[in-house]
C-alpha cells in the first residue's frame, strides 16, 4: 500500500488554478523528485501535504486512511515534516537549539519544566553521527557552512518518528561539496524507510539521488516516472512543455 | 584518533575565558569597576556609604523597567511607552489610595492597569501587525494624559491609611541595610535570567528576534509570546513605579518623564541587540549601573547637570559602536 497518495487534488486561489486533478502516491524508502517551472504548482502542492493550505478538491489518504489537515502541527502529528527553502535556522542559537525549537525538552512537570540541555545536547549529537555530519550541537549556526545548516534543518525531522520528508530546493544555494553533503543525507532518510519529496531546479541532483520523478506543468502533473526510464532531456521538454505528457 | 561522539557533543566553540572576553557585559562591568575606583580617588564624597547608598537605589528603577525592555528588545521590538506606563501606574496607586483603600487594593490597580497597558501594546503588534515604534510611542502620549485625567494633573501625597506602609516599601531597608527597591531589582533580576535561560518560554523570546519566520515554521506561539513581552515590560514599569512612589512620598504627573531614553541605553549598554535576538538580565542591570555612575560623577566631579544628557547618549553609541566593531571583524 502507498504511504501517502494523491486523488484528484486541486486548489483553487480565486480563479487561478495553482493545482489542478493531481493523483500520486508516495512510497516508504524512495525519493520522489518533484519539478517544474516557477508557478508550476510544486509549492501549493507540497504546502497542501504539509497542512499550509487545505485543498480545494480532492482528498489524501495515508496508509489507507483520509488526512485531513488544518494547520502544518496537523501534520507534524501524521509524521510528514519539511525543510524549508530557507531551512528556518535561527542564527542566534545553538545547533542543537535549533533542532528542538518549538519541541524542547524539558524536566519537571506541566508548565514549570526547565529545558534540560544535557538530553537535548545528546540527542542532537546522536542525530549528526547518525547523518554522519560534522555539526556540533553547542556550535551557533551563524558560524555554519551551508551544508552544516542544512544538517541541523534535517536533524529536526529525525526528532520525531517522520515518515515523509518533504525538502525545498535544499541544494539551491550552496556549494558543490556540500551539495554532495545534502545529497547523501537525503540517501539516508531514504534507507531509514522514509518517503522524500525533493523539490529541485537542479536536473543532475534528482537524477542521482531519486528513484521517481514527477513533473508539473501549468498546475498539472504531465509526468510520473521511474528516473531510470527517463531522461534529464525529457524532462527538460516536460518542463518547458516542449514534450506535451509522459 | 577518532573522536567519539561524546567528545563532539562536549565541544564547544569557544573557551570559557574567550567567550566573557567577547561579551559586552564584561567590558561594561570592567567600566563600571574603573570608574568606581577612579571615582573614589578623584573625590573624597564617591566612597562614602551615603553616596553609595543612593546610587545603588538610584539606578533601581531604570534597571527593573530595563529588564522587562531586554525581553522585549530580545524579540527585535522596542517600548517606548514605560516612563508614561510608570507614572500612569504611579498615579492609579497613589489615586486609589489617597481615595481611603488599602495598600493592596492600589498595587492590584497599579498592576493591573500595567496589564492592560501591555495587552494593548501586545497585541496591537502581535496581532494586527502595527510597528512597535507606532503603538508605544502612541503609548507614551495616552498613558502620560491618562495620569494626568486621573490626577487632575495635581500632586498626591497622602495615600490613606496605608500610607506608612507604602513608604516602608520603598523607602525602607528591611534587609542588612540593603534598600529596598535594590531587593526587588536583585529578585526580578534572578526571575529574568532564570526565565531566559531556563525555560521554553525565554528560549523562545531568542528564538523569535533571531528569526521570527522560522519560529513561526516550527510551531513556536510567537503571538502570544509577543504579547506577554509587552505585558511584561508594562508590568515592570508598573513595579517601578509603585517602589518610586514608595520611596518619593509623592507621585507627580511628570516622574518618568524621558525614562524610556535612559532604560533602552541601559539595555543596549547592558549588551542587548536593538537587532534582536541577543541580551541578558545582568547586562541590563550593569548598563543602568553604567548610567548612573556617570550621572553621579558628573554631579561630584562639579560638571554641569545640562551634559549628562551628553554623556549618556555618547555612552549609547559608543556601546553600539564596539558591536560594530565585533560584527566587523567577525565578517572578516
Amino acid at each position: 500500500m502507498a504511504l501517502l497518495e494523491l486523488s484528484n487534488i486541486s486548489k483553487h486561489f480565486g480563479a487561478i488554478h495553482a493545482v489542478n486533478d493531481v493523483s500520486l502516491s508516495l512510497q516508504a524508502g524512495e525519493v520522489t523528485g518533484l519539478m517544474g517551472d516557477n508557478g508550476a504548482g510544486k509549492s501549493t502542492l507540497v504546502k497542501m501535504i504539509a497542512g499550509n493550505f487545505r485543498p480545494s478538491h480532492g482528498t489524501m489518504r495515508m496508509a489507507g486512511a483520509e488526512l485531513i489537515l488544518h494547520r502544518p502541527v496537523d501534520a507534524r502529528r501524521h509524521g510528514i515534516e519539511i525543510v524549508h527553502q530557507d531551512l528556518a535556522l535561527c542564527d542566534n542559537l545553538t545547533a542543537a537549539a535549533n533542532v528542538f525549537l518549538g519541541r524542547e525538552l524539558r524536566i519537571g512537570f506541566g508548565p514549570f519544566g526547565i529545558l534540560d540541555y544535557a538530553a537535548m545536547y545528546k540527542r542532537a549529537g546522536q542525530i549528526f553521527a547518525e547523518l554522519k555530519s560534522e555539526t556540533r550541537p553547542r556550535d551557533l549556526v551563524k558560524q555554519m557552512s551551508g551544508g552544516q545548516r542544512q544538517a541541523v534543518a534535517i536533524a529536526r525531522t529525525m526528532l520525531s518518528q517522520a515518515r515523509i520528508v518533504l525538502m525545498d530546493e535544499p541544494t539551491a544555494a550552496i556549494s558543490v561539496r556540500q551539495v554532495a553533503e545534502v545529497l547523501n543525507l537525503i540517501r539516508h532518510l531514504r534507507d531509514q524507510g522514509l518517503a522524500v519529496i525533493l523539490i529541485s531546479h537542479r536536473m543532475p541532483d534528482v537524477f542521482s539521488v531519486a528513484d521517481r520523478v514527477i513533473v508539473m506543468r501549468r498546475g498539472r502533473k504531465v509526468a510520473d516516472k521511474r528516473i531510470a526510464e527517463s531522461s534529464p532531456e525529457e524532462v527538460t521538454g516536460l518542463i518547458t512543455g516542449a514534450i506535451e505528457q509522459a | 584518533m577518532a573522536t567519539t561522539i561524546d567528545q563532539t557533543i562536549a565541544q564547544k566553540q569557544h573557551s570559557w575565558l574567550t567567550s566573557i572576553t567577547n561579551s559586552q557585559t564584561f567590558w561594561v562591568v570592567i567600566a563600571v569597576i574603573l570608574a568606581c575606583v577612579f571615582l573614589s580617588f578623584a573625590t573624597e564624597s564617591f566612597a562614602t556609604s551615603k553616596n553609595l547608598y543612593n546610587i545603588t537605589r538610584n539606578f533601581t528603577f531604570v534597571a527593573i523597567i530595563a529588564l522587562g525592555m531586554t525581553l522585549v528588545i530580545i524579540t527585535g521590538g522596542i517600548d517606548l511607552s514605560v516612563g508614561s506606563v510608570l507614572c500612569l501606574c504611579s498615579m492609579v496607586l497613589a489615586v486609589t489610595m489617597n481615595a481611603g483603600y488599602g495598600i493592596e487594593i492600589g498595587i492590584l490597580a497599579a498592576l493591573g492597569t500595567a496589564i492592560v497597558v501591555g495587552l494593548f501594546n501586545g497585541i496591537l503588534i502581535a496581532y494586527l501587525g502595527f510597528p512597535p515604534f507606532v503603538v508605544t510611542l502612541g503609548m507614551l502620549s495616552v498613558a502620560r494624559s491618562l495620569a494626568m485625567v486621573a490626577s487632575n494633573n495635581t500632586v498626591v501625597f497622602q495615600f490613606g491609611p496605608d500610607h506608612d506602609l507604602l513608604l516602608a516599601l520603598g523607602g525602607g531597608a528591611w534587609l542588612w541595610g540593603i534598600a529596598n527597591p535594590v531587593l526587588y531589582m536583585i529578585a526580578l533580576a534572578l526571575l529574568t535570567g532564570f526565565v531566559l535561560r531556563w525555560t521554553r518560554f525565554g528560549r523562545h523570546v531568542f528564538a523569535i528576534g533571531g528569526n521570527e519566520h522560522a519560529a513561526r515554521l516550527t510551531g513556536v506561539p510567537v503571538r502570544p509570546i509577543k504579547v506577554a513581552v509587552y505585558v511584561i515590560s508594562a508590568l515592570t514599569a508598573g513595579i517601578a513605579g509603585i517602589v518610586q512612589t514608595g520611596w518619593l512620598g509623592a507621585v507627580t504627573t511628570n516622574i518618568g518623564a524621558g525614562m524610556e531614553l535612559q532604560v533602552i541605553a541601559a539595555a543596549v549598554i547592558g549588551g542587548a541587540n536593538l537587532a534582536g535576538g541577543i541580551g541578558t538580565a545582568f547586562g541590563a542591570l550593569v548598563g543602568a549601573a553604567l548610567i548612573e555612575v556617570i550621572r553621579n560623577s558628573l554631579g561630584l566631579l562639579g560638571i554641569n547637570a545640562f551634559w549628562q544628557g551628553t554623556f549618556i547618549g555618547g555612552a549609547i553609541i559608543l556601546a553600539v559602536l564596539f558591536d560594530r566593531i565585533r560584527n566587523i571583524r567577525q565578517s572578516e
